[in-house]
């Protein structure tokens, strides 16, 4: 089983190889063994595209795919940059998972087809910690423009892909280069002793990654430092790499 | 494309005494006076005066007649002009391409850097405002074609011509409108040409023999048929770097070799002068007069060559260089001082972050407008509205920040949208919502978090809201509010949305 695996590896290098990209790929691991394992990378490989679709029209389970996302910044260093084409971001939300307001610089344009230059813009910098975008539509060519531009300057590219139609939502299925495709879902949160509300759950959706099969897990919401975790009653369950999912979209 | 703005001040002199004598007020008519020959007459005379009857021309004699406190003082050519050369200078800020238009107008060329201001409209309204609050009267029309955007500024409305529409804004216009002399108009009253449209319907042959060649010109001029070239205006203490080329260009590859030339020379004047760019400004003429002009801010004052030139990079494309451009200006509009000290450490340092950054926010800026990219700070608020506000992406870090330890959504709908309630027992979180026609299921909440608006600002802006935090049976959590005791009339509302 374990030599298999090596082998398994060492032609995954070879690939990569092939491939232009470097065989050691720095990555971001979530601190949840059953994810980090899943992905070929040990974790959120940076200097890459990555895509975070929400799970519902409208601003309804916008949310979720935004905090997710910050808390994938707050375990970045380094400035960000967030490009936006509707003012409901809520930054004192952000904070409660994500970076520091200092570090976030905004930029605003009214068209949608205005947003992916400004992603690549900041993909070209390499100071950035992550550039994360907030778009609708996104073609093949110009996502391969972006992982190109992620890849040449180490900078990570999270792509919030917002929908509010259902003609929409069919755009979001359409094949990226992305390296990963993220669909996060509200789930049902732990019940309480007490009246109120407890942490949040969701469902973590991996829909698409090179490299990897597509798989779901359940996990608790971000914590004030960005960082996801196993809900304790579902810890010892069965194992949450077998609520395995068919690929969707 | 080619758009310009023909700004129109038709109180000029008068609004020109008043802003440097502060006097006598607005509601005073005040007329300018010139001398011709043994008479005086009216040069110009202010909104009061002509309300009041009074009108360019007119005997000084007449106007004391019928206006009995009637302020009057002697035309000042000379001086008006200089005062128009200035606030032509002033305009800059709105585009490089300014010129005079000689007495009582300015062109501006806003092709390429209208979307700084965010769209024409914006541009136009800014214009007009900013004048207006210096007291100056102004009205200003947009087309691509100077001599239509000058006559719908006299003659029309002002306001915003579509491109290609120059022909539909000016035929009814009356012939006036084309910058004619007075003995060409009158001949054109004679033959009962009253209006622009026609002129222009006429044989042209017959036309130029009748009303000479210059009315031929001027008709094209404002239906587009033939070109009018801006010159602009440059003050002579800018930095400006020119290249003309014998044979024109029209490669893009060209262009950015020449900018890049450009920003080079004009930095190593500025090192000369110890000052840096915060607004770099590039004018291109084409074989055939048409202009087109690109601008680019910069966060802070540098003489990185490099850098400016990478601003226009990609703009660059969306020049037309038509048959070839045979001029390229880049001017430095806007300067500062830049110790040599300063650069050097900056050189050094190049790993360091914060340069880095300015950079970025630079090329952004040039592609969206300098508001656009921009950080959010803290605001001691508890209304979550208000609770961000937008600081240029430079500004030092923010001291405090927003309190944390309350629950806050990361989404935020504003303004809020009314919701259907079901609850349980009255002045308790619902039991079920209705949202955009949905029906959500609540099973936990949590709250009420009571946010009311800061007391200082007194009762008209009162505000009372209980907030609360839902969770459907679906896991969907929203932040809703009542605005006041059910006993008092309170609904609820869809704020937020928590992950």
């Amino acid at each position: 089983m374990g030599a298999r695996r090596e082998v398994i590896e060492d032609l995954r290098r070879q690939i990569d190889r092939r491939h232009g990209g470097s065989p050691s790929r720095k990555s971001l691991p979530f601190g949840i063994m059953p994810i980090d394992r899943h992905l070929p990378t040990k974790g959120l490989a940076l200097g890459a595209l990555h895509e975070v679709i929400e799970h519902g029209p409208a601003s309804e389970f916008a949310g979720t795919a935004t905090l997710f996302t910050a808390g994938i910044l707050a375990r970045l260093k380094g400035p960000v940059l967030w490009c936006l084409t509707r003012r409901d971001l809520f930054s004192p939300g952000l904070l409660q998972a994500g970076p520091h307001p200092n570090r976030v610089i905004y930029a605003e344009t009214s068209r949608d087809g205005e947003i992916l230059p400004l992603i690549e813009e900041g993909l070209h910098e390499k100071g950035l910690g992550a550039v994360v975008g907030e778009v609708t539509k996104l073609g093949l060519t110009a996502s391969r423009r972006l992982q190109l531009a992620a890849e040449a300057s180490g900078v990570t590219a999270l792509l919030i892909r917002r929908w509010w139609t259902l003609a929409q939502k069919d755009l979001t299925g359409l094949p990226t280069a992305a390296l990963t495709r993220w669909r996060i879902t509200p789930a049902v949160s732990e019940s309480m002793p007490a009246d109120g509300l407890g942490r949040a759950r969701w469902q973590v959706d991996l829909m698409r990654c090179r490299g990897a099969e597509p798989c779901s897990w359940i996990v608790e919401a971000c914590d004030a430092q960005g960082r996801l975790a196993l809900p304790s009653d579902l810890a010892h369950g069965p194992h949450p790499a077998q609520v395995r999912k068919p690929a969707a979209g | 494309m080619r758009r310009v703005v023909s700004l129109y001040l038709p109180t000029w002199p008068t609004d020109r005494i008043r802003r440097k004598f502060e006097s006598p007020p607005p509601d005073k008519p005040l007329v300018t006076v010139r001398t011709t020959g043994s008479r005086r007459i009216i040069a110009s005379a202010c909104q009061a005066a002509r309300q009041c009857g009074l009108i360019e021309g007119m005997p000084v004699a007449q106007a004391q007649a019928l206006v009995p406190d009637l302020h009057v003082m002697d035309a000042d050519p000379e001086g008006e002009a200089k005062s128009l050369l200035e606030l032509a200078k002033w305009a800059i800020r709105f585009s490089p391409v300014v010129a005079l238009d000689s007495p009582d107008g300015i062109w501006i060329d806003i092709a390429g850097v209208e979307h700084l201001f965010g769209g024409e409209e914006a541009l136009l309204k800014t214009l007009i405002a900013r004048l207006e609050i210096n007291g100056i009267r102004a009205c200003a029309a947009i087309a691509d074609v100077p001599g239509a955007a000058w006559a719908v500024a006299r003659y029309g409305k002002g306001g915003i011509i579509p491109p290609g529409r120059a022909v539909d804004a000016v035929s009814c216009l009356p012939v006036q409108a084309l910058r004619l002399s007075p003995p060409t108009i009158g001949a054109m009253h004679r033959l009962g040409v009253e209006r622009i449209g026609q002129l222009a319907a006429m044989p042209r042959a017959p036309m130029v023999r009748r009303f000479g060649r210059e009315a031929s010109l001027r008709l094209d001029q404002a239906l587009g048929h033939a070109a009018e070239p801006i010159s602009p205006i440059i003050p002579e203490e800018t930095t400006v770097a020119t290249r003309i080329f014998a044979e024109p260009i029209a490669r893009l590859e060209d262009l950015k070799l020449v900018v890049r030339q450009l920003s080079e020379e004009v930095c190593r004047t500025l090192v000369k002068k110890g000052q840096g760019v915060r607004r770099l400004d590039i004018v291109f003429r084409r074989v055939d007069e048409k202009g087109a002009a690109l601008r680019a801010g910069t966060a802070k004052a540098t003489r990185d060559h490099a850098h400016l030139a990478k601003l226009f990079d990609d703009r660059l494309e969306t020049i037309d260089p038509g048959f070839g451009i045979e001029e390229v200006v880049l001017i430095a509009s806007r300067t500062e001082p830049l110790d040599a000290t300063q650069m050097v450490a900056r050189g050094l340092d190049e790993a360091e972050e914060e340069a880095d950054i300015s950079r970025l926010v630079d090329r952004l800026a040039a592609r969206v407008g300098v508001d656009r990219v921009y950080r959010l700070a803290p605001v001691e608020t508890l209304v979550p509205e208000r609770m961000a506000a937008k600081v240029p992406a430079l500004s030092p870090p923010a001291r405090s920040a927003w309190p944390d330890g309350l629950p806050r959504p990361t989404r935020l709908l504003d303004p809020p949208e009314g919701i259907i309630t079901t609850a349980l027992l009255p002045d308790y979180p619902p039991a079920a919502f209705i949202w955009r026609r949905v029906r959500y299921k609540v099973i936990k909440a949590d709250g009420p978090e009571r946010i009311t608006s800061e007391w200082w600002l007194g009762d008209q802006h009162r505000m009372l809201r209980d907030y609360y935090r839902l969770e459907t049976d679906k896991g969907a959590r929203f932040w809703v509010f009542r605005d006041a005791p059910l006993s008092e009339g309170g609904r609820w509302w869809m704020h937020g949305f928590f992950a």
